[in-house]
């Protein structure tokens, strides 16, 4: 079972993920996030800013600890880091639960919502839930994470999946890991693909942008070459 | 300079009957799909009013636009640090119900109930829930309800009068009120471009129509926050944003769009300005008692030597500056005069331009009637020369009197000018007076003669304004450059990319993500 889970899943996971995100991202049309606000506002802005401040500091941590696991802590920062893993997973948990309060309660909303909304949005409840335990529960995470979760996570990425650095592992810490590639799978086929194009360009490029569709100084001039006329001029 | 060319508009408000036929035409094209039915490209108010989305034009309210910031302009409720930091919830972003519910009625109900001794009924049902509604607010609820307390008196434009002038605006026999059809302005400085995170929303260079690329579009919805004309939508079911097009597909081909076309009180001009790119940034920051006349400066004369050379050296095709020549937009805005933008203060330098009414100015309440006589009672008796002044004795006499005080006229159309909205004014009443000197022969050639003068008109100028205003046909009212056909289709894509393909490739169904 475990080599099913640890050592297949994650590939198919992770395989999935990026045909379908290619995918996706190339019918351009349905690639958005979907943002409901229009239809209610006040509820969406309680639950939507904890949530997602919530779980970016949650996953960049994850991703900064499973980059640079040699960064130990002791003492007081270990008590601090927990600390903030901690309350930021109960923000985003809140959140997380008033959003979906929401959805299956404000008549609008719930018109466009689909079963992936649904489906995906229990997935995080559970997957935070489960997160939070785990920290209240197996002591400080911060510390063994680094040694006893990244090198099965490291053995994924290098592709050489080594099912024994997880196989001795709680149950719960089972879950987590197998929920978290479950969600990775669903990213594509879901409204979380939204993620991947967080418009951070939009600080770099200038305010107003103008498309020409043929650059007009040369597109009129006979003697411009034939491929050299029909190459669009950059924008702006 | 970079001259560029652009697609520009003369609403002229003095003939706009309020019939809603242009919306009509516009919705049955565009917007006439599952959650683009609360959305309206082009919409008419009734003004004094509140207008669609209710008090759109109350930026304390909305933050649309740009603002001054020292030397430059920043936009007031988006941007990149703005726009960034309240991604995750858009505090300033209208609501549904800021326009209204969108609705439609059962009318299955009335063919399909059953025998009973009352009449069956259609409810109304909610076109998002399904649900039935008590409708509170519509595209148009206010259409010719100036005088109630609803609409007239909580028009933002009326913040700048005092309480006295607001009053004296609502006595009944003071009571007018005129119609303000809007589309997209196509600004040259639109903020709707510049708050897109994605960089979804963009201007033609080609002839300066701004669109959003659906493709590209995230649902960010900073544009519906920023464009302070509010006429960026939200489509709550695909989750992405939609706009004015300026019927492309039509303009390509030189046809009117369906808004202008449909016009039945032929208010509708279209034709294409010169103007110089360079200068956007700086005119858009100017103060702002100087922000119409610089927005003036920067349209350039298509039959000055130089900028035709330099309008060629940059790629603008001959048949394009002909029709800069002919554009009935550079007579009204540029020749004559006497078109303005409608809130200049916004700072987007929007492209098209009001001929403001005349209608609230011209008829005065007579001084002769007697005071003690009720409103009821000079009603049995009509005759038309006591209860409505419209003699021109003094010739300008009435502008200043007029029933709406220039400040509020001043506030839409002058950025708070009132000298500049009196003058525009006078121009028309002028070219009133001469016309009535011409027809009627009531008013005598000297006093006609001296109105013109007045206002820096000559006689031929009143003519042509005279004719534009009342008998241009189709070709003068439209005025537009050829996208020469045989290569509209590279408007849109290059067709070299597809040579050997068939066909231009395959449109996904514009349908709602996972
Ligand atoms: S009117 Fe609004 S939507 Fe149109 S170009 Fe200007 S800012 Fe953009
Ligand atoms: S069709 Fe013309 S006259 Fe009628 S409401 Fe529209 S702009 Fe006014």
């Amino acid at each position: 079972m475990d080599g099913f889970w640890f050592g297949a899943f994650p590939y198919i996971a992770l395989t999935l993920f990026v045909v379908g995100t290619i995918y996706r991202y190339k019918v351009g049309f349905k690639y958005s996030s979907l943002s409901s606000q229009f239809l209610e506002s006040s509820h969406f802005q309680k639950g939507s800013v904890p949530f997602h401040v919530g779980i970016l500091v949650v996953f960049f941590a994850h991703l900064i600890a499973l980059l640079f696991p040699n960064i130990s802590f002791g003492g007081h920062m270990l008590v601090s880091m927990e600390t903030l893993m901690l309350s930021f997973s109960l923000i985003a948990f809140v959140g997380l639960a008033i959003l979906f309060y929401r959805r299956i309660t404000n008549q609008r909303v719930l018109m466009v919502t689909n079963k992936m909304d649904i489906a995906i949005e229990v997935l995080l409840l559970i997957q935070f839930f489960i997160g939070i335990y785990i920290t209240v529960s197996l002591k400080w995470g911060s510390a063994w994470y680094a040694s006893d979760m990244v090198p099965y996570l490291q053995s994924v990425f290098t592709f050489h999946p080594d099912v024994v650095a997880i196989s001795a592992s709680p149950l719960l810490i089972k879950l987590h890991v197998v929920f978290a590639f479950l969600i990775v799978l669903l990213i594509p086929f879901s409204r979380l693909v939204h993620f991947l194009v967080a418009p951070l360009h939009y600080i770099t490029r200038p305010y107003q942008i103008v498309r020409w569709n043929w650059n007009p100084k040369t597109i009129r001039d006979p003697n411009t070459p034939w491929k050299d006329a029909v190459q669009r001029p950059k924008n702006n | 300079m970079n001259i560029r060319s652009q697609m520009s508009m003369v609403f002229h408000l003095d003939k706009c009957l309020g019939c809603h036929t242009c919306t009509v035409a516009c919705k049955n094209i565009w917007t006439d799909r599952k959650g683009a039915e609360y959305m309206w490209f082009n919409n008419v108010e009734t003004k004094p009013g509140t207008g669609y989305p209710t008090k759109w034009e109350d930026q304390e309210l909305y933050k649309g636009g740009w603002e001054k910031k020292g030397n430059s302009i920043e936009l007031k409720g988006a941007g990149k640090l703005k726009g960034l930091l309240n991604i995750f919830h858009n505090p300033n972003l209208p609501v549904i119900d800021d326009y209204y519910e969108p609705f439609t009625y059962k009318y299955l109900n009335l063919i399909e109930s059953p025998q009973s001794d009352v009449q069956p009924v259609a409810r109304a049902v909610s076109l998002i829930t399904g649900k039935p509604l008590d409708i509170k607010m519509g595209p148009n609820w206010d259409d010719d309800l100036s005088g109630t307390p609803d609409y007239a008196r909580k028009d933002p434009n009326l913040a700048k009068l005092t309480p006295a002038e607001q009053e004296a605006m609502f006595q009944l026999e003071q009571m007018a009120f005129y119609y303000l059809p809007r589309i997209c302005n196509h600004c040259l400085n639109p903020a709707c471009v510049a708050s897109c995170p994605s960089g979804a929303i963009y201007k033609r260079g080609e002839d300066g129509v701004v669109l959003i690329d659906q493709n590209v579009c995230k649902a960010w919805r900073m544009c519906i926050t920023a464009c302070p004309y509010k006429k960026t939508y939200y489509n709550w079911s695909t989750g992405k944003s939609e706009k004015c097009l300026l019927c492309f597909p039509r303009i390509e081909v030189g046809e009117a769009p369906a808004c202008m076309h449909s016009c039945v009180g032929r208010i509708r001009y279209l034709g294409v300005l010169l103007y110089d790119a360079d200068k956007i940034e700086a005119y858009a920051s100017a103060d702002e008692k100087d922000l119409i006349s610089s927005q003036l400066d920067i349209y350039l004369d298509p039959f000055d030597p130089k900028v035709i050379a330099e309008a060629k050296a940059n790629g603008i095709a001959d048949s394009t500056i002909k029709a800069a020549q002919a554009s009935p937009i550079y007579k009204f805005v540029k020749e004559w005069k006497i078109a303005l933008p409608l809130h200049a203060e916004f700072r987007t330098l929007p492209n098209l331009f009001y001929v403001p009414p005349m209608l609230p100015v011209m008829a005065t309440i007579s001084q002769n009637t007697n005071d003690n006589d009720t409103l009821h009672e000079k009603a049995k008796a009509w005759d038309d020369s006591w209860l409505y002044d419209t003699s021109l004795d003094e010739i300008f006499g009435n502008i200043e009197n007029m029933r709406f005080p220039l400040k509020y006229m001043a506030s839409l159309f002058g950025a708070g000018d009132e000298k500049l909205m009196a003058e525009k004014l006078k121009k028309l009443m002028a070219i009133r007076i001469y016309r009535r000197h011409i027809t009627v022969g009531d008013i005598s050639k000297e006093k006609s003669d001296a109105a013109l003068a007045e206002v820096g008109l000559d006689i031929p100028m009143a003519e042509a304004i005279y004719k534009m205003t009342s008998l241009a046909k189709f070709d003068d009212r439209f005025v537009i450059p050829a996208a020469h056909r045989e290569e509209a289709i590279e408007m849109l894509e290059s067709t070299a990319d597809v040579k050997g393909n068939t066909g231009f490739g395959w449109t996904p169904k514009p349908a709602r993500g996972i």
